[in-house]
């Protein structure tokens, strides 16, 4: 049986009818549906358990508890984490590297050097510029070379003995492209240089092992697999998170407090102030839960075939151009693509007229655009639950585009 | 067969297909430029005043099908008027010529236009 027609009955926002046709929903890089595990999850903790989590002695706040440390459990396990100490909860993606850019940067001297790439997200540049600005740091990005493939050659020159800090995506949220972390954090090893990998559109369709990655730090956004959105993880190497300053206080990430001084909390804590997400805690749970009992083999293999199937049919229709790896190369559950003298955005109008949800535009990566010579494209994208002949609606729909408009 | 069209009237497939007003102007009175930074779309609108009044209009840029005809009929309207009532042109006049079923998210395509007129009217420099 193939993976859909298992898992679709699960997701009850799939039985919405959108302007006359079935939702086709192609857009979970940008944040993927929900099943009804996750769901019930959320309202079953609100309905029964909910108080604030770690020092109320009673009843409810031990149950809180309880579910929030269990679900750093459930993460340390799916991500094949060292130790539960090494997975923080932050607010997303974003936030992690918000925070770790303020962070590993606060001890950095002017022009040290901070290396990122030119396919990162808006989120994996911005805070390295205002932690540049601050710092008197440079910032410098690797091209990208043929095939939507980095340029290894040139992050090999650009690595000096100033890097202090490598950030890049693990997997594209335009191309699709699956870098080589391991090897990527080998050669910043060999400067001294700390590696932060933004998992974003990597954690939802393979399989991770954190030690086969070999990088330092890690952050990742549950919406995005499953899961609720208001939470994230980062992951960081022990020895490398007991290293770090934290930059946000406030109660929770404190032992001991005087009024001119504090001792911090214990890991990871430290990097917890306030109430956290709980109840996206739990729906993180569930979703990580139900992505294991398919098995993360089975999700990657599913989605590979989707934009497999996507990438051949949609290079094959005239005036199409699709972006990033050929088909042969593994990537990532993305297909950018443009249509010859149609704007993305009207191309995601129109084919949501037909029931069919697919992001278009900058996708927060407009020095990628630049380099890629386009204002946006439109970009269909998969999860466990779509299916072959939604793929093939969207093609149909495409090639007829350009009778339309 | 894409048989629903979303908010592409016929105007606005038309305005599309077949600007009247995208060209750059030769030495313009008044220039002005910005971005939608939801999407990335870039409009500078040109105008060539005569005693006061919009001799010339044009437009150039990246934009999607609803902000180009914005900006075409937008061209038009302003067009033979005194820059004041170039200036008190409002979204809802473009949209009636449009004829067009906006949605709030799209609603920015339309307005980018207006605003770039606002700030060329308001002293843009060639």
């Amino acid at each position: 049986m193939r993976l859909d027609e298992v898992t679709r009955r699960d997701f009850p926002v799939l039985g919405r009818v959108v302007n006359g046709h079935p939702l086709a929903y192609l857009d979970s890089a940008a944040s993927s549906q929900k099943p009804r595990a996750v769901i019930d999850a959320m309202s079953q903790y609100y309905e029964r358990s909910h108080a604030n989590v770690h020092r109320s002695i009673h009843t409810l706040g031990e149950e809180a508890t309880e579910l929030y440390e269990g679900a750093r459990d459930h993460v340390q396990r799916f991500i094949g984490a060292g130790s539960r100490e090494e997975v923080v909860f932050t607010r997303g993606t974003t936030d992690g590297l918000n925070l770790l850019a303020d962070a590993l940067c606060a001890s950095l001297a002017p022009g040290d050097e901070v290396l990122i790439t030119e396919m990162e997200h808006h989120s994996n540049i911005i805070p390295w510029q205002i932690a540049a600005r601050r710092r008197g740091l440079a910032l410098r990005a690797v091209p990208i070379a043929e095939r939507g493939l980095l340029d290894l050659e040139a992050l090999d020159r650009l690595l000096t003995e100033r890097t202090r800090v490598v950030a890049f995506t693990h997997v594209s949220n335009v191309l699709g492209t699956i870098n080589p972390v391991a090897s990527i954090c080998a050669r910043a090893r060999r400067v001294g240089a700390v590696t932060v990998v933004d998992g974003a559109q990597a954690a939802p369709h393979l399989g991770l092992a954190m030690s086969a990655l070999q990088c330092d730090f890690y952050v990742f956004s549950p919406h995005k697999m499953l899961g609720p959105t208001g939470i994230g993880v980062l992951w960081g190497r022990r020895e490398r998170l007991a290293a770090l300053e934290p930059t946000r206080g406030g109660g929770e990430m404190i032992k001991e407090v005087w009024l001119d001084r504090a001792e911090w909390n214990d890991l990871p804590w430290r990097f917890e102030p306030g109430t956290p997400p709980i109840a996206e805690a739990v729906g993180l749970t569930a979703a990580v839960e139900y992505l294991e009992k398919i098995g993360m083999d089975r999700v990657g293999e599913h989605e590979r075939a989707l934009s497999r199937q996507t990438l051949e049919a949609l290079a094959a229709l005239p005036g199409v151009r699709v972006f990033g790896p050929p088909a042969a190369v593994e990537r990532g559950a993305v297909v950018a693509f443009t249509v010859d003298g149609l704007h993305p955005h009207d191309v995601a109008a129109l084919l949501d007229a037909e029931g069919i949800a697919v992001r278009a535009g900058h996708h927060c990566a407009m020095p990628l655009m630049r380099r890629l010579g386009v204002v946006g494209t439109s970009r269909a994208s998969f999860s466990v639950f779509n299916a072959p002949d939604e793929v093939d609606r969207l093609v149909r729909a495409v090639a007829d585009l350009r009778s339309v408009l | 067969m894409i048989a629903t069209r979303g908010p592409y009237s016929d105007v606005i497939r038309e305005r599309w297909r077949r600007p009247r007003f995208r060209r750059p102007l030769a030495g313009p009175s008044l220039v002005a430029e910005d971005v939608n930074p939801l999407c990335g779309d870039r409009v500078r609108i040109m105008l060539r005043l005569d005693d006061g009044r919009v001799a010339e209009a044009g437009f150039v840029g990246d934009s999607c099908a609803i902000c180009t005809a914005s900006a075409d009929v937008l061209a038009e309207l302003v067009t033979g008027r005194l820059a004041a009532e170039a200036r008190a042109v409002e979204t809802a006049d473009v949209l009636s010529v449009l004829q067009a079923d906006i949605r709030p998210t799209r609603m920015r395509c339309v307005t980018l236009p207006l605003s770039v007129l606002a700030k060329a009217l308001n002293g843009g420099v060639a």
